[in-house]
């Protein structure tokens, strides 16, 4: 009992093929992974949202931004 | 070599190994920007001395006697059935042996030993980061060869050696070094951190930490992108690149040809690209989130994801690696700056997090994800167990780790040669070298202006 069905190498390597954990989720994982992906760019997009929102509230005057664009 | 196909394997194996060395010197590379550039201004010389300074020091003693120790530990000794030192086995890598130097009838044992260096150097190096603006030179390059030439090959010995007693009756399984490079170099930083004490101002009065920035953000990253390329030859050096079943001798039946891990168990090169590139992936994606957007933080994470997958990235699904090393990345994140606010542990560059605490994650998901598994192509060998992983995880990170930083950095600090004075930590510890450099540069700009007619 192994999470890959291999519990020895006493095996002839021309007859082995994949050897990762749990085969047979392939599919499950990739769903899984797709669900990472775009769950990332919600996550992203919120954050991204917020820091916009503090970079807008930093400078109420433009002074700073001025300074920093002489800043260059 | 007898056949030309014996030859072709020697020589292409000792070209395999020669071009990871290569390689992994960027790890070395990337370490000393990395730490310049998280150091203040008034240290930078003094920072990057410390770490070079690792090149010859490990080098040199890991020659004498750190090879030496990798061959003949690997029953601890008496850790397995009773046994002592196997001198036998390393009857060939004590510096006054024949392959150790020029010979014809030996083309593996230099580029070998070299790979095995640059691991050293590597587990030394992390250390350096965490302790910097603070620790004397001459203290950071003991420890050094302690961790580098005498603690991490003991474990390297026990843990990562076909034929170490941690495979044998543990059924540990660390192919790309989550433990016994990471963790145990996670673990003996902490060890000499506690001992050192964080940078002054560190903390504030009330016990607050304070963010001390990098003096320069983006050399940290070029540093951490070098230690990613030289990742890529630690990865591809940890495998045995061409061996027959003949050659192995275990319970591989057939006659095809494969690569191996270090235990001479199966697997190929393309499998841990898939596996390398997935977990850098997945740690940067879950750091930036968590992180949010820190460069500095996102950059560790790709990091620690792959030191988190890297246990099990012989065998890993890459999608399996990526949700890992995403875990990794998060947890060294968490850890760090709940460990920080805890326990006032100033660690500078999150050396600690981003190799000990995930490399130790990576060993305990390991332990579940590869349950049931040959440890090792031999008979006899324990299966691969989450109870195996959790010990080799205490072994790594605390017994051959946590324990000789800090015993060997409480006995420095009793000899008084530890950490620098207060004044000299304040003024910066190139004050001295800067003035001569300030007055160097008046006098032959002075001297070149009386000169101008």
């Amino acid at each position: 009992m192994s999470t890959n069905g291999m519990s020895d190498w006493a095996v002839d390597l021309a007859n082995v093929a994949n050897i990762y954990p749990f085969p047979g989720t392939e599919f499950l994982l990739f769903l899984a992974g797709l669900a990472f992906w775009i769950i990332w760019h919600v996550l992203q997009f919120r954050a991204e949202k917020t820091e916009l929102r503090h970079e807008m509230d930093a400078d109420e005057t433009g002074d700073k931004a001025r300074k920093a664009i002489s800043r260059y | 070599m007898g056949t030309n196909l014996d030859a072709l394997t020697t020589l292409f194996t000792e070209f395999y190994y020669w071009v990871t060395v290569v390689f992994m010197f960027l790890i070395h590379v990337g370490f000393c920007m990395y730490e310049v550039a998280a150091s203040r201004r008034r240290n930078h010389i003094h920072t990057l001395m410390k770490n070079i300074m690792i090149i010859p020091l490990v080098t040199v003693t890991f020659f004498f006697f750190g090879w030496w120790i990798y061959f003949s530990f690997t029953n601890g000794p008496y850790l397995f059935e009773g046994k002592g030192l196997n001198f036998e086995a390393a009857s060939f890598a004590r510096p006054w042996d024949p392959a150790m130097g020029t010979n014809l009838g030996d083309h593996i044992t230099g580029v070998f030993w070299a790979a095995f260096l640059l691991f050293s150097w590597t587990a030394a190096s992390i250390v350096s980061g965490s302790v910097i603006e603070r620790i004397q030179s001459g203290a950071f390059w003991v420890l050094a060869v302690v961790i580098g030439s005498f603690a991490w090959i003991i474990d390297a010995s026990w843990g990562w050696h076909w034929d170490g007693w941690m495979v044998k009756v543990l059924g540990y399984h660390d192919a790309y070094a989550s433990g016994v490079i990471h963790a145990i170099a996670g673990g003996f930083a902490l060890g000499v951190l506690m001992v050192l004490g964080p940078r002054l101002g560190k903390f504030r009065s009330d016990g607050t930490p304070r963010d001390i920035p990098p003096h320069n953000p983006w050399l940290v990253t070029l540093g951490l992108f070098m230690i990613y390329t030289g990742f890529w030859g630690f990865y591809a050096a940890c495998n045995v690149p061409i061996i027959s079943p003949e050659v192995i001798d275990g319970q591989i039946t057939g006659a095809t040809w494969t690569a191996t891990n270090i235990y001479l168990a199966p697997t190929t090169l393309s499998a841990i690209t898939f596996n390398f590139l997935m977990s850098l992936s997945g740690g940067l994606m879950a750091a930036y989130v968590v992180s949010k957007g820190d460069a500095f933080w996102t950059f560790s994470g790709g990091l620690a994801g792959i030191i988190t997958a890297s246990a099990g990235n012989d065998l890993y699904h890459p999608i399996q690696a990526m949700f890992i090393a995403a875990f990794g990345a998060w947890a060294a994140y968490k850890l760090h700056y709940w460990v920080e606010r805890k326990f006032k542990i100033d660690d500078a560059v999150g050396a600690v997090a981003v190799h000990g605490y995930a490399g130790v994650i990576g060993l305990l998901i390991c332990g579940f994800m590869l349950w049931g598994q040959p440890s090792s192509p031999y008979e006899g060998y324990a299966a691969i167990n989450p109870l195996g992983m959790l010990i080799g995880a205490i072994i790594m990170f605390g017994v051959l780790g946590f324990l000789p930083g800090y015993i060997v950095a409480k006995i420095l600090n009793g000899m008084g040669v530890l950490r620098v004075p207060a004044k000299v930590e304040l003024e910066g510890l190139d004050f001295e070298s800067d003035q001569a450099y300030r007055e160097a540069i008046a006098d032959v700009v002075s001297a070149e202006h009386a000169l101008v007619k």
